[in-house]
This record gives C-alpha cells, structure tokens and sequence, in this order.
C-alpha cells in the first residue's frame, strides 16, 4: 500500500475535500460561530491525544484536564514573564515541552498501576494541578487566572487588532493547519508499529510483555504523547478564549474530555474529533436553555454508557454496516 | 547454553519446584513430561521471566537471568507459546504473529510510517503463517478460529520471536488427532532450520519417541528422569509416575 | 507539649470523617469491584441533608433535631445509593471496568446537579449543634467538644461494620464475595441482593461523613469533591478493600493534614498525595492490600 495508493483512496479524498471546505469557513461562519468551532478544533486535537490513550492503550484518564491546563498556562505564562518571546512560533514549542514534563511526571506514576488505580490517580493528580494552580496567586494568578494577549506570528504583530478579528482571519489558518498536520500525525501514530505495540497492550496486557513488549515503558510513552496532544490544544485554546482560569484542570473539564471522546465514539479513529466539534454547540445550546448542565452531560454520559458505548460515530458504523448487509440480501 | 541450578519456586508454603537441575545444549531438541500438576507450566514460567523464583540459579549463555524482566530475556533469545491460548483477541490473525516480529526486530519504536509499509516483515508474517498451515485465515480475528487453530497461531507467534530456546507448552494439545502429527513435522523442521534449542511439553509418548531424543520426566517439582526416551520410559520409576503401572 | 495533644486530637477528627468516606469506598471496592466515583456526591447529599434540617428545625431542640440530621443523611445518601446500584450500575457488571468507572462518573454529574435543583446553590449554615457542644478545657487548651463527638460517632461506625461483618450472616457473606466471588457465587451466596446492600452501606457511610462536617463547614455545590479524593489517597495508601486499611490509611492521612496544616498550611492535597506516592512506590498494592 504506498504513499500513491493512500493519497487516492476513497477516505483520503473526501477528507481533502474537507479541509478545502473547512478553508472557506471564515467567509462562511458569523464571527461568533466562528470562534466557537475554533474551540471545537483545539478541543479536537485534545481528544485525539486522549483518546491514543483510551481506544489505543487501554488507559481511561479522569485527570488529562490537567495537560490541556499545562499548555494553556505555558502561553500565560510566557506572556507574563517573557513577554519579548511572545511568538507563536516559540510558544508552541515551549507548550510542548510543558506538557513533556508535567505528562511524564503524572505517566510516570500513573502508569506502573491497574486500570482502576490509573484512572483515579490520574484524577487526583489533576486535582493536585488544580490545587496549585489556585494557590499560587503570584505566579498563575490564582482563581482570577492569566489574560492571554494575541501572539505574534511569524513575524507579523497583532497587537491593536481586536480578537474576534485576530481569529476570523490569520489564526483560523494557522489553527487548521495545526489541526490537520496532527490528525495526520496522530493517523501515522496508530497504524504505526508502534500502535500496533499499544494496541497489543490494551487487548493482552501479559502477552505483549511475553513477545517483548515493556508494556509499562509503552504506557508511558503513549501517556506522554497524549499529554502533548493536550498540551498544544490547551496552548492553542488560549488564544481563543483570551483566558485562562484554573478551571480546566478541574475535574469537572476532565470529565467533559472523557465525555466528547465517548460522544463522537472512541472506537473509530476520527469519533473524537466529532464528539469535540459536537459537543461545544451541545454545551451551548444546553447552557441556553437550562443552568442543570451536568445534569444533562450526566444523563447522556449514562445513556450513552448504556445503550450506545461506541457513541455516535460507533452508532453510524453499525448502522453501515447493517444497511450493507440489508441490500446484500434484499437485493437477492 | 541454559544451565538450571537449584531451582526452587514455592507458592506460599507449597513448594511447587523442588531443587530442579538440567541443562541444554544450543540446538537441542526434547520433551519434558510429567503427570498433571507437576509443575512444567511452572518451569516454563520460571524459565520465561513470567514469574520469579524462590530460590536457585538460571543461567543463559553465561548469563544470570535468574530474576530477569520478561522483556530481557526474550531479547537474549527465550520465548514461550501459552498452554492456554493468549493471543491478541481484537487483531488479526496476520497482524498477531507481525506484532511479535516488529517486536523482535526493534521497530516498535518506530511510529510514524504505517505498518502496512514495512513490506518485508508483513510478508515474513505471511510466510510464517503459511509454514504453520493457517495463512488462509490471516484476516480473521481470532475468535473465529477452531481451538486446534489458535493453538498453532499462538505457536507460531512464539516462533516468531526467532529465539535461541523455545519453550513450547503441549503445542498440539487443542489440535486435531489427524493433525498433530503435520503440526509436530512444521515445528520440528522451522526449529531445526533455524538451529533453535526447543523444549516441547507433551502428554502424548509418541510424539515424544517420535521427534525428540532426550526427554525429562518432571514430577512434584522435581526432575526423576533424563535421558532417550526410548530408556527412560523402560524404567520403573517413570512407567509408575506415567502411565500408573507398578509390579 | 500541650499543642502536640492538640495536634493529635485534630488528626483523629480529621481522621474520623476519613474514615467513614473510606471505609464506604473500600466496602463498595471490595464487594463489588467498583470504584464508586460518586462517593462524594453522595458525602455532598449528606451535608446538604443535615444542614437544611438543622437550618429548618434546629433553634428549638439543636442536638436531638442534629441526631434526626444525622439519621436522615445516612438514609437518604443509602437510599440514593441503593437506587444507583440497581438502576445503572447492575446492568454494568459484566461491562469492562472503565464503563462501570464511566457510570459512576455520570451518576456524579446527575447528582451533583440534583442537589443544585433541591437545595439550590446557596450555602447552608449548621453550626448550632458546634456551638451548642461547647468547649472542653484540655490543659490549659480549649477543645471544641464537637470535635470529639465526631470521633465517637466514627467509632461506633466502625464498631457497628467490624461488628456486622464480623458477627453477622450477612457481614460474613459480604466479606466472602469480596475475597472470592465466584467461589462465593458457587456456593450459593446471592450476588445481587448483597451488591445492593454493600453498596448502600457504602453510600450511607459518605452521607454520614457529610452530614457530621456541616457544623464546621457551610454545606456547598462541590464540598464532595476533595472527600473523594482524599478518601481514594486512604484506600490506595490503606490496601484496597480491608477495614483495618482504612483505618490505619485514615490515622495516618488525618495526622499528617494536622501537623501539616501546621508547618505548611498552603500545601496541603500536594503532600498528602506525595505520601501516598511514596507509599505506592514502596508498596503498590498500599500497606495492607490484597
């Protein structure tokens, strides 16, 4: 199967066809929806990483909030204390080697224990996060959080500009580009020999460590990039949202990722990018019509358990599947 | 090439392996029997790194591995099938045993190219399988195949780590009468070819007279017998442990 | 001198609602598996429990209206578990851990929103029963009597399980499923029935903890959170599913907030969870785990 081969299949084709639309989004989209989907990218972006970890590894995290939170505060940061490097083009790397850190010291404990364990430690160490975070006024700005200014990038200065013109413009294209360029990481990630070694640990935890697989080395190596995931969603949310707030390391926002990833399906590759886009206009419309949000986050989390495990895009496949089987034997 | 010394493994108060020595030769091909719970599962454990000993001394080339990860001795060059099949249930047939030799050739490491890309290695997967006489179910998962089937998957797989010792735990117990025999040929011939020292449990005397000629009767944890199967199966002690017959 | 007796008295008192969360955590853990993630809602419906009937109904008669309190949040906190348990975690049981993890995180959602819609998003005030206790002269320091009726009502709690599972059928049953369930199932034990009922235990553990801090603590949206956490650092430290555990994970973690609240009072859930860390490294199944 060589590189021609993947450019001219039929799913490579349609996903061009959508970036090319995805292109004509600011000409297309109000403003405010806009910035809304903007959200649902990086939010996109995170839940891949999540879910490298999740569908791959086998590993549920309650506490991935936390990575999202490192890369957003690494941008507020590096606007507080150095503002001179304020450029997109060190930001971004500098999210990035955050998250390397924070995630390989939470993998690190997290990952040498059971499922079970790993879930719940992985929360509490995000509380552990939340808690400094909050605490530490003089330098994160406690519960008041940290104001992200627009960042320069490459080269070009866009200060003065107001935000919501700072995003329909130049940032829209830097953040689908962003976006694209990892989805098609994050693909190479899963179909690599290395998927293959996480997935291996996921189905048979013993057999994998019996054909010479450090399944906890692995773990931690598929914690970390799904920190880094997280990381660069939460440095590129910054710039979105404008602020920064302790709040999205909380548990509250951990829970939401686990429940966008379950939305838009974890078992097919690009669920969690449906379930992130999704789930901002659901968070919405909800907040519009009701202020019992976690109720219905709750109930739908429960429902979705219960009845449709894979989530929508789970949903559309069996559907599919079961519409092909049907015009196999009706058309007989 | 492996030197056992001392062996000892107890499970509480219950010792299961009482001081165990044997020895093998790079190469060499034989059986060990023994009667129900007298511990060759345990040894293949012990000798794999899946547990740890009490007590005692386990030698690979010179090497002390006695209380070595699992992942440092396959690399040295032991590997090991499963009595009870453990396979990787949500992969393909194909993609369990190519696991197994991206592992061995170091490329899990490796994430960014697809797997389909690394040619050479899919197709040695696909050689392997056709050698073990399964490749025409190499799409399927494993659930859809007969137990005899998953057995000699799992098999494979093991052989697949290109090890220097094999151990293979009752290799043809699952599969089919008419087919045991077919099995044993593939695994003696892929062995022999690739100049591996396997060590083969096995109920069925046979089998053992058949292709091996050094056979180790193992029981209550403790080696009674060693030697041509065709001697040792003539001696009292072993006929008693084996087939119940006394004089 | 003196202060270290207070310092060690403050970390029974810390100790004791610990305790009871961990102790109803590590009964659901160990019977059934679960790792109930609604634990501190549930701590949460306690509170809000006691307090509004210690707000409606306590001027007159405070302590005997706070004993009703207490009654009244270990069974509405038992009810809600019980209701949990046979309405979304049954179907789960043969479902893999993360979805019974998944579940319990959407009961703590549902709840803790359910406790918004009943008591709205105030804080309520309890701390007549606190008051009414008055002080106890310890030396020449003053000691809230409250404080140590807390630790009686986490003995007697503790007395009353080690006593139910020691003594009782069904406490030996429980214990039996949770050391071996398909032994225990084999021998005819009803799986179902006890599941509900340890799970209720549990539930109404938590409640019991929630409702004995509002007289320290206004009952607020969230105040189950950390409980849940730090109960979880209890059971890790303690071993997974044994009394002994999660009593000596409480002592433990009870002292160490109290001393540390005293050298480090910022750094609280940090240290504590370094502990735990540490413990863990050393032994990952915790101190007394099986």
């Amino acid at each position: 199967m060589g590189f021609k081969n993947t450019i001219l299949r039929p799913k490579s084709f349609v996903y061009a066809v959508i970036f090319i639309l995805l292109l004509f989004m600011p000409a297309v989209l109000p403003v405010y929806h806009l910035m809304l989907f903007e959200s649902g990218l990086t939010f996109a972006i995170m839940c891949l990483g999540f879910n490298l970890l999740l569908r791959y590894t086998g590993l549920l995290s309650f506490g991935h909030g936390a990575l999202f939170a490192t890369g957003a505060y690494a941008v507020g940061m590096m606007g507080k204390y150095f503002p001179d490097l304020y450029r997109i083009e060190i930001l971004i790397p500098v999210a990035l080697l955050a998250s390397l850190i924070v995630s390989a010291i939470f993998g690190f404990i997290c990952v040498r224990h059971t499922r079970v364990f790993f879930s719940i430690l992985a929360l509490a160490l995000s509380m552990v996060l939340f808690a400094l975070l909050v605490k530490l006024y003089d330098i994160t700005g406690g519960s008041d959080g940290l104001h992200i200014d627009l960042p320069i990038m490459f080269g070009k200065s866009y200060e003065g500009m107001k935000r919501f013109e700072f995003l329909s413009g130049a940032y829209y294209y830097v953040l689908l580009c962003m976006f694209t360029i990892l989805t098609i990481i994050m693909l190479g990630i899963v179909n690599s020999p290395f998927g293959k070694a996480l997935q291996s640990i996921r189905d048979n935890e013993v057999r994998a460590e019996m054909i010479g697989i450090r399944v906890r080395r692995y773990r931690l190596y598929a914690f970390i990039l799904s920190g880094l995931f997280c990381g660069v969603g939460g440095a590129l949310w910054s710039f979105v949202n404008g602020h920064v707030t302790p709040e999205i390391a909380e548990w509250v926002f951990s829970g939401e990722i686990v429940y966008m990833t379950l939305l838009g399906g974890f078992m097919v590759f690009e669920g969690p990018i449906i379930g992130a886009i999704i789930f901002t206009y659901l968070k919405l419309y909800a907040f519009s019509i009701t202020q019992y949000w976690m109720f219905i986050i709750g109930a739908t989390l429960v429902a979705l358990v219960l009845l449709l495990p894979e989530g929508i895009s789970g949903g559309f496949v069996r559907l599919f599947v079961k519409l092909r089987r049907g015009k196999a034997t009706g058309a007989a | 090439m492996l030197n056992v010394k001392n062996l000892i493994k107890d499970f509480g108060k219950v010792r299961i392996i009482n001081p165990t020595d044997f020895e093998v030769k790079e190469g060499e091909i034989f059986s060990l029997v023994g009667p129900n719970g007298a511990g060759k599962t345990t040894l293949v454990n012990l000798i794999s790194g899946h547990i740890l000993p009490t007590s005692g001394k386990i030698e690979f080339f010179g090497h002390d591995i006695t209380f070595a990860p699992a992942y440092r001795r396959i690399k040295m060059g032991v590997a090991r099938n499963f009595q009870v099949t453990n396979l990787f249930e949500d992969s393909t047939v194909l993609d369990n045993v190519r696991i197994c030799l991206f592992s061995t050739y170091g490329k899990i490491k490796k994430g960014l190219l697809p797997a389909n890309h690394y040619k050479t290695i899919t197709q040695e997967a696909v050689d392997i399988l056709d050698m073990f006489g399964i490749v025409d179910r190499k799409d399927m998962l494993p659930s859809s195949l007969s137990e005899g089937d998953k057995k000699i998957l799992d098999t494979s797989m093991a052989f697949a780590l290109k090890s220097k010792f094999l151990l293979l735990d009752e290799p043809t117990s699952g599969v089919a009468t008419g087919d045991k025999f077919k099995v044993m040929d593939t695994i003696i011939s892929a062995v022999k070819k690739k100049k591996m020292a396997c060590m083969i449990i096995e109920h069925d005397m046979d089998i053992v007279s058949d292709y091996t000629d050094r056979v180790l009767v193992l029981s209550e944890g403790k080696i009674i017998a060693d030697g041509n199967p065709k001697d040792i199966m003539e001696q009292d002690n072993v006929k008693e442990i084996l087939f119940g017959v006394t004089n | 001198m003196e202060n270290w007796i207070i310092y060690l008295l403050n970390g029974l008192y810390f100790a004791s609602f610990l305790f009871l969360t961990s102790l109803g955590l590590s009964i659901i853990l160990g019977t059934m598996g679960i790792l109930n993630l609604a634990h501190g809602s549930l701590y949460a419906i306690g509170a809000f429990m006691a307090a509004w009937i210690v707000g409606a109904f306590g001027a007159k008669a405070p302590i005997t209206i706070f004993f009703v309190a207490l009654l009244a949040a270990l069974g509405l906190s038992g009810l809600m578990g019980l209701i949990m348990e046979t309405s979304i975690i049954r179907p789960m049981y043969h479902r893999a851990l993360e979805y019974q993890l998944l579940i319990t995180f959407g009961a703590l959602l549902l709840i803790e929103d359910l406790i918004k819609m009943t008591w709205g998003g105030t804080a309520y005030y309890a701390s007549k029963p606190f008051d009414v206790m008055g002080i106890l002269s310890i030396g020449s320091n003053q000691y809230p009597f409250y404080f140590l009726f807390v630790m009686l009502i986490a003995l007697a709690a503790g007395l009353g399980i080690w006593l139910i599972m020691g003594k009782t059928r069904v406490g030996i049953m429980l214990r039996a499923i949770s050391m071996d369930r398909e032994m225990a199932k084999a021998m005819g034990i009803r799986i179902s029935k006890l599941n509900t009922l340890a799970f209720g235990m549990g539930a109404a553990l938590a409640g019991l903890a929630g409702a004995l801090i509002v007289p320290t603590t206004p009952a607020l949206l969230g105040i189950g959170m950390e409980p849940l956490i730090i109960a979880f650092i209890v059971v890790v430290i303690g071993g997974l599913g044994s009394l002994k555990g999660a009593l000596i994970g409480s002592l433990i973690v009870g002292e160490t907030r109290s001393i540390g609240i005293v050298f480090f009072p910022e750094i609280e859930l940090p240290l504590l969870f370094l502990i735990a860390v540490i413990i863990l490294v050393f032994k990952p199944k915790g101190l007394f785990g099986r």
